[in-house]
């Protein structure tokens, strides 16, 4: 039987505060003795008390604006108990009830809309590192302030599970709330499995894969789970509700719990923190900071970049930034107000907001601009540290108009672009670059004609000659050719060709 | 409140004090003295005094403190097994703020483990013994602080109050007793019982002790979220009408009220009306719900809250452990008290999924009622004046082994930390057989400074 998945994923973000949800420790523990970020707070030591982080309000409110959410005014805190000792209060904080970001929605690159249902705030666990007789804890993660988002269940193959999660990591990145490290856990995925026949609305039993931690083993985990649930179907088999886990290793998910094990967390209404009222102006001050989000960039830049190109530079914010920068240099494009202010609501679901596009005819600078990045940065070697240290974008728009000009061949600009990267050659602009490695095309039609002319004098190139006017096309080559090295590479070779073919007609 | 200056040393108040501690050692007030450390403050404070410098609004003022208060001094067990041996690296922010006026500690006393309780029997360390008749309990749960004041050995006490565990020892040893309104004092340092009622507050011989101590340890604290914007000093008493309204609580005025008790309050009552006041009967029926809202919030907050110890990073853990499911079970039942217990189980009962809102949710809309009854209390009078218990002292293990009628004695005191509102156990005289007697002066939320004023004209 054909069956149609139904996914829902919830995903945990560290926010990248710089102190702890509920404490003042360093919240950064990256390179850190294990117990060294913990305060009395973190602790659990009796008598402490909870103290809440504005700084961890203020990246919520941004990451549920990237993802077009309501921000509600009015939130509050719970406590979610369980008993291990990664959670020394014996209790999380989390937002169980009256959530900070209320409903929105991801609109994928190919147009599908994942609607979020809401995103809560809470503190992360510690990590337990398990030996054979023993076991050590480290308290370091403790109330790393977390944004937990839950999707409706809107996803329907493995490929999108895998678009909607690496979507969230750009919006994520692009909003600044979280290092999006996924090796060090900032971004966790669990992922919500059912299958119905087709055609059939009500949904099947739910299966959960959690703690995933890269696009690919959400996709990966959500096609075992698919082809695992079907056969069991076709089987005649039911589908057991449980929590299961995924094995990157052995590329399978294995039960973990069912729902009869569920632990019971028996929520309540933490009272140490009182109830957080924002106010509108907040929100809106807060809102206001969002930079442009990848679909801003797909709407503005989608007919100047090819997409496939843009899809790679979206997950480099400082590179999309960076070539906005260049839009603006060269087409006075007003970035600032090319977002609309009021930005798709979970209402306005489905329309599109109008605003400013680049066209087509005058995209050459950022597509060039773009095929760099994509093409040439990307492959370097020292690409991650030089995507920190973006050349000027007057530089890059520089380098685009001496292209465009024919001033550059494309393997001068791509030797120029890369120069403009090196701490030697920063700040001297990209023409003066140019020049001093001799790499300006010859494009004065009257010293390329002279120069032709020498070629032409010459006695090895007489045959040639000969045999392109009795029609032998392809030796136009060899004689732009003899040009170019005459002219040590600076002539511009359609230039070359033309006269070539003028004096030889 | 004796301060210590050039004719009275410092370090003759805490010889003074700790000598009557040992004294009275018999009734179990201390759960640890302080002497080496106490000594040691009280000298360098002789030593300002002798060079004129300025010193604290307590210089050398030798007091008890609670044992669930954090300070470095002594260890902090709460009274409870499972904290034995802790010494906390902090500092609770009321001790901190004591400490700077020169106040000195010279012993934690002993409470009911936790503060679960109403009489220091549920106490790791046993209970202590009533000031006016050893064979009775002292009150609870802060009763080793109540007999501290009440016996005279030190200045004053800290306490922590919340459902009547200052009121009811005052009451029980006949010193005043004060629980304010929630988040006048920061809770930052105490070892929580249930967070939404826990209330730091202090024991006195006199009113105005009790407003000197409040003007020093009230403010708000960004180490505890909940306290109020400052206002304790700003709330002017001179405003105080010569006449006041005052209510008597209708519900509290009949036969389940022991008769002296009610005689107490008439006497009260008399004197009042004899200085020019108006005496109101104000009927509160929904604080009948009290003691069970109470019984219901206060033990999901008391699991939640001791879910902390669990024997991984502090105090006891249970030696007989195979695996950490038995770490967890082994050491919290060793280490915790069947009081404890119960309130664990309780509050874990309520909380569980499926009795939220039959419990849990339910009692937290009787607890709106109730602040709503006495905010309409309070549009007909300035304060109520009620019982704080419906019996004096009773005999040592007279209820013990009776849960429910234990927590009856809780009836007249829980409604105050549902509401937030603030309370003062006055001294009323004794019982024929010379049992302290107190009742409770009750006012509107913030109202803590002309509460205490206005406990002078009772006295």
């Amino acid at each position: 039987m054909k069956y149609y998945p139904t996914i829902g994923i919830e995903c945990h973000v560290q926010l990248a505060t710089k102190t702890k949800l509920f404490s003042e420790v360093d919240n950064d523990a990256r390179g850190k003795e294990p117990n060294s970020c913990v305060s009395p707070v973190d602790y659990a030591l009796p008598g402490m008390l909870p103290r809440l982080n504005g700084e961890a309000i203020k990246l919520a409110i941004r990451a549920g604006k990237a993802m077009n959410c309501k921000i509600n005014a009015a939130s509050r805190f719970d406590r979610k108990h369980y008993f291990y000792p990664d959670s020394p209060k014996g209790y999380q904080i989390t937002q169980f009830y009256h959530p900070i970001i209320g409903p929105g929605f991801v609109e994928l690159a190919n147009g599908t809309k994942i609607r979020v249902e809401h995103a809560h705030l809470e503190g992360d666990a510690g990590k337990l590192t398990h030996f054979d007789t023993y076991s050590l804890v480290d308290l370091n993660r403790v109330d790393t302030p977390l944004i937990e988002i839950v999707s409706e269940p809107d996803i329907h193959s493995a490929k999108d599970a895998h678009d909607y999660c690496k979507e969230l990591w750009r919006l994520m990145i692009f909003a600044g709330v979280s290092y999006g490290d996924l090796y060090n856990g900032n971004m966790r995925f669990d992922v919500n499995i059912s299958l119905a026949p087709e055609g059939v609305k009500k949904l099947g039993t739910r299966v959960e894969i959690k703690n995933l931690n890269s696009f690919r083993s959400v996709e990966r985990a959500a096609e075992y789970e698919i082809t695992r649930q079907a056969k069991l179907l076709d089987n005649g088999e039911k589908i057991i509700q449980e929590t299961r886990g995924w094995s990157d290793e052995t590329g399978k998910t294995t039960a973990q719990r069912s729902k009869e094990e569920a632990k019971d967390y028996r929520y309540m209404p933490e009272s140490d923190l009182p109830p957080l009222n924002l106010s509108a102006e907040f929100i809106e001050a807060e809102s206001a900071k969002l930079p442009l989000m990848p679909a801003d960039y797909r709407q503005i830049f989608g007919n100047a970049i090819p997409n496939d190109t843009l899809e790679i530079l979206l997950d480099y914010p400082t590179l999309m930034q960076k070539i906005g920068e260049v839009g603006a240099k060269t087409f006075s494009l007003d970035l600032v107000h090319s977002r609309p202010s009021s930005r798709g609501s979970f209402t306005s679901l489905g329309q599109q907001p109008s605003r400013d596009t680049v066209s087509r005819e005058s995209s050459g600078a950022l597509k060039l601009i773009a095929n760099l990045f994509a093409s040439v940065l990307l492959a370097e070697e020292k690409s991650a540290e030089y995507l920190n240290d973006l050349p000027l974008a007057k530089d890059l728009a520089e380098l685009a108009e001496m292209n465009e000009k024919k001033e550059l061949s494309s393997t001068a600009t791509k030797e120029v672009f890369l120069r403009l990267f090196d701490p030697q050659m920063k700040g001297r602009g990209a023409k003066n670059i140019a020049k001093e490695l001799g790499l300006i095309q010859e494009n004065d039609l009257g010293a390329l004609e002279a120069i032709v002319d020498t070629v032409l004098a010459k006695p090895e190139t007489k045959k040639a000659q000969d045999d392109f006017r009795a029609g032998e096309e392809k030796v136009i080559g060899f004689l732009v050719g003899q040009v170019m090295k005459e002219s040590h590479g600076k002539a511009n070779p359609s230039a070359v060709q033309e006269i070539l073919r003028k004096k030889l007609a | 409140m004796k301060v210590a200056n050039k004719k009275v040393t410092a370090e003759r108040l805490v010889r003074d004090a700790l000598e009557k501690a040992k004294y009275f050692s018999d009734y179990h007030i201390f759960t640890f003295l302080n002497e080496e450390v106490a000594i040691k403050k009280a000298k360098e404070i002789d030593k300002r005094i002798a060079k004129g410098e300025k010193v604290g609004k307590l210089a050398g003022v030798p007091y008890a403190l609670k044992d669930n208060f954090l300070s470095p001094e002594g260890e902090t067990t709460a009274s409870a097994h499972i904290l034995e041996g802790f010494t906390a690296p902090v500092t609770a922010t009321a001790v901190a703020k004591l400490e700077a006026e020169g106040a000195i500690m010279i012993g934690r006393t002993n409470l009911d483990a936790f503060a679960h309780g109403s009489t220091t029997e549920n106490s790791y360390f046993g209970p202590t013994l009533n000031s006016h008749d050893k064979t009775r309990v002292a009150g609870g749960s802060s009763g080793g602080s109540a007999v501290a004041v009440a016996l005279d050995i030190v200045e004053f006490a800290t306490g922590t109050d919340t459902g009547g565990s200052i009121r009811q020892p005052a009451s029980f040893n006949g010193v005043y007793g004060l629980k304010p309104t929630f988040g006048t004092v920061s809770r930052y340092g105490v070892v929580a019982m249930a967070s939404s009622t826990d209330c730091i507050g202090f024991f006195t011989k006199t009113p105005d002790d009790m407003n000197l101590l409040m003007s020093i340890a009230a403010g708000q604290d960004p180490k505890d979220m909940t306290t109020l914007p400052d206002y304790y000093d700003e709330s002017e008493t001179k405003s105080q009408k010569d006449s006041l309204r005052i209510g008597v609580i209708k519900e509290f005025d009949n036969d389940s009220v022991s008769p002296e008790i009610r005689e107490a309050l008439k006497k009260k009552v008399e004197l009042l009306k004899a200085k020019g006041h108006e005496i109101v009967e104000v009927k509160m029926p929904s604080l009948k719900y009290a003691l069970a809202a109470y019984y219901i919030i206060v033990p999901a907050e008391v699991a939640s809250n001791l879910s902390r110890h669990d024997g991984v990073r502090y105090g006891f853990r249970s030696d007989k452990s195979a695996d950490l499911k038995n770490l967890y079970e082994n050491t919290r039942n060793e280490g915790f008290m069947p009081e404890n217990k119960r309130r664990i189980m309780i509050g874990n009962f309520v909380l569980s999924s499926g009795f939220y809102d039959a419990y849990f949710l339910k009692a937290a809309k009787a607890r709106t009622l109730i602040v709503k009854e006495y905010e309409k209390a309070f549009s007909k009078c300035d304060f109520l004046l009620a019982p704080v218990t419906p019996n004096p002292a009773f005999k040592l293990g007279e209820k013990i082994g009776d849960p429910v009628a234990m927590y009856l004695e809780d009836m007249m005191t829980v409604s105050l930390n549902l509401a937030g509102v603030p309370g003062l156990t006055i001294p009323a005289g004794e019982t024929k057989e010379g049992i302290a007697l107190g009742l409770q002066l009750i006012g509107p939320r913030q109202s803590d400074k002309n509460l205490i004023q206005f406990a002078k004209e009772l006295a």
